[in-house]
């Protein structure tokens, strides 16, 4: 077994037992699936708009090289800088030199996930400038030194006490328990930060091809003040983000914000065309576009999986995921966590090595339920399954599958083997729970159910006569 | 070959095989036929919007009310001053920020209080300091409550952002309907050459990422005031 698996397992089974952990999550949440099915109730049709979503979706990237030539020509028109990585290595080198060349010193940072992929802003601070992250969330998470709770909200696990005493630690500031205190100190301190600094850095949510621009979400409106007032910009842009026309946006912002927050709409969506125009008052003098692969293009080589390209971030398969609930976010180890980051990562660290998340699912199926862009998320668990097991099967599955076979196709040996077990059974007791026992893996914290005296087929035949 | 030709390389070999068309998931509610065409039109879809003007503006405002947007009718220029005028003293402005346009002209004048014009480059901690900043708009639209700005109609992209309370101020014929309408009446306006930056406001700045509890002002405006006349 790899070592990400094993600390994966332990993770996951001491946040399984933290009632503490579950009872905070299951009441954050609580509210969100309220707010999030009074929202799609207002949609005259829900399940009609997520067809379309994924159709769309599916035309963008099914065409995604005619789609990116288009948003590129388009973007690069209007004075915008573009740059095309392969790798998150050429994407952080990148944007390192241009804060080189700039004399950049401080950075503020909207949200953005594809940052934490390739770990820009370590790149960055290594490189001896300073970076702020400016969701409240992702600046907690930060000063706290560790990563993402959720691709949504970064800083769901954490109580309004523990937000304080770190603010207190930190910051300097008086405790406090209110969230609007906690709030307005952190919204003070990024208000010099933004003021002060000389490059923003965003994500966003969708690359549109028609008109060139890029569309940014947020609610805090730091998306906005990032790409306002510092006097470079630069967006980091996963190259499956395109949406073929601008009023596509009139279907996935609202069900963006359905989805992922319960909203009918974000605060702010902001559709960025370029640097400042001739004309206008304000704006960065120079706009980057980095258009990130990083393993997407591998990702669409795979026709049966493709449609994972369609992937919007909203969250919500997370947000319903029995599994997400119960090990949190955190135990996952990767940047994208729950169902989707479970299906995203084998492709993206290694098959073999990160197998245990496709296994990391109850298969119930909430979250391709949930998914706006309908991913057919919990088949692609199975299928990753499957090729895992195709490239490297471990010799002791073969031989408990062969032996599986064995006993299923001999009547007599199976029934044997049911006695067996019912005359065992008895001796269990002595083992229970503890290393020897053969059934431990369910055992340390479930009964197992009896086995009867009586099989079904004696019972049967002795009804039947 | 360029890192741009590489890319575009793989993702043309990549979409030599086909993948399957979306539509065709098992399990409740997820089974819809797919489309013949590509969709264009969402609207019957997207949430209702009745057609009258008086439709648009009772839902605009319930859809404002929901999320702490002070949304208001006013009748003519003079109701606005006495409402701009009643706004300016119940929270003690003392600088307002604004850009030149027919409305913005009429309320500074009509404030007389001393004033950041975001007409050309202006000082960033001046703009800061300003207790309001006054903008027109280009839509407002009634399906999500939202109001649509640009680098041009709002004066640049600092002013509807920086200072603690945005005033719009907006004509009637700008309440659209929904938000397929507000793309359109972009694409119409604009359609030539696109400001640098144009947003969707829905409500004023909020967050959520403290025990998910609602706090307005996260970094943007905590208060957002709509004059439709
Ligand atoms: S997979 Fe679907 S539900 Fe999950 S984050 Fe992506 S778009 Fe949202």
């Amino acid at each position: 077994m790899s070592t990400v698996a094993q600390v994966f397992k332990e993770t996951a089974r001491r946040m399984t037992h933290d009632l503490r952990h579950r009872s905070w999550i299951q009441n954050a949440l609580g509210k969100y699936y309220v707010g999030r099915d009074e929202k799609k109730a207002r949609f005259q049709n829900w399940q009609e708009a997520r067809q379309a979503a994924a159709e769309i979706k599916w035309d963008a990237v099914n065409h995604l090289d005619k789609y990116l030539e288009q948003f590129v020509s388009k973007i690069e028109a209007r004075g915008t800088k573009v740059f095309w990585a392969s790798t998150g290595q050429q994407a952080c080198d990148y944007i390192v030199g241009v804060a080189k060349k700039h004399r950049v010193r401080s950075i503020v940072k909207s949200k953005a996930m594809t940052g934490e992929e390739i770990h820009l802003a370590q790149a960055l601070e290594k490189s001896g400038v300073e970076v702020v992250e400016t969701d409240l969330g992702e600046y907690i998470v930060q000063l706290r030194e560790e990563a993402p709770y959720h691709i949504v909200f970064p800083a769901m696990h954490l109580t309004r006490h523990e937000i304080s005493d770190l603010f207190n630690k930190k910051l300097g500031s008086a405790p406090t328990d209110s969230p609007e205190e906690l709030t307005m100190i952190a919204r003070r301190t990024l208000r010099k930060k933004y003021c002060a600094a000389d490059m923003g850095i965003s994500g966003a949510n969708f690359a549109i091809a028609e008109t060139g621009m890029i569309s940014l979400t947020t609610n805090e409106g730091n998306g906005r003040l990032s790409t306002s007032l510092p006097r470079i910009h630069v967006a980091l842009i996963g190259i499956e983000k395109v949406l073929p026309t601008l009023d596509d946006l009139a279907l996935f912002l609202p069900m963006l914000a359905t989805a992922g927050a319960a909203q009918a709409v974000s605060c702010y969506n902001t559709f960025i065309a370029g640097p400042r125009q001739e004309r206008e008052p304000d704006g960065p003098d120079e706009f980057h576009v980095v258009l990130l692969d990083n393993g997407r293009t591998r990702l669409l080589a795979d026709a049966e999986q493709r449609d994972t390209l369609h992937c919007i971030r909203c969250g919500g398969c997370l947000n319903v995921c029995p599994i997400y609930k119960n090990i949190g976010g955190h135990s996952y180890a990767t940047t994208y966590m729950g169902p989707i980051g479970s299906v995203l990562t084998p492709h993206m660290r290694g098959l073999t090595e990160w197998k245990h998340l496709s296994f990391a699912s109850s298969l119930c199926g909430a979250c391709t339920e949930a998914c706006p862009v309908k991913i057919d998320l919990h088949h692609h668990l199975l299928q990753n399954r499957r090729n895992a097991i195709r490239c490297k099967s471990p010799w002791w599955e073969k031989l408990i599958f062969q032996g599986f076979v064995t006993l299923m196709n001999h009547p007599l040996l199976y029934r044997l083997g049911v006695k067996l077990g019912w005359f065992g059974q008895k001796f269990h007791g002595l083992v229970k729970g503890t290393k020897l026992d053969p059934v431990y893996a369910w055992t340390q914290s479930r009964e197992l159910p009896p086995l009867a005296r009586n099989s079904f087929k004696d019972y049967w035949r002795r009804k039947q006569s | 070959m360029s890192e741009r030709e590489q890319i575009l390389g793989r993702i043309r070999e990549a979409l030599r095989v086909a993948a399957p068309k979306p539509g065709l998931l098992s399990g409740p509610g997820q089974r819809v036929p797919p489309h013949e065409k590509r969709p264009t039109d969402f609207r019957p879809w997207l949430p209702v919007v009745g057609d009258s003007f008086e439709e648009r503006a009772a839902l605009f405002a319930k859809n404002s009310a929901e999320l702490k947007t002070d949304f208001q009718l006013v009748a003519n220029r003079d109701e606005l001053q006495t409402k701009l005028l009643a706004l300016a003293h119940a929270e003690g402005w003392k600088k307002i920020a604004t850009h030149a346009g027919e409305l913005t002209n009429y309320a500074f004048a009509a404030l007389g209080l001393p004033v950041v014009q975001t007409g050309g480059r202006y000082k960033l901690d001046e703009l800061e300091s300003s207790d309001a900043g006054i903008t027109e708009c280009d839509a407002l639209v009634a399906q999500t409550g939202s109001v649509v700005v640009t680098t041009r109609s709002a004066g640049g992209r600092a002013l509807s952002v920086l200072p603690p309370h945005h005033v719009v101020l907006a004509r009637r014929d700008q309440l659209l309907r929904d938000l397929p309408a507000a793309f359109t009446a972009l694409k119409q306006r604009y359609g030539s050459s696109y400001p640098s930056m144009m947003c969707l406001i829905t409500g004023p700045s909020r967050t959520g990422d403290i025990e998910r509890i609602l706090v307005l002002g996260a970094h943007g405006p905590k208060k957002l005031t709509i004059f439709c006349m």
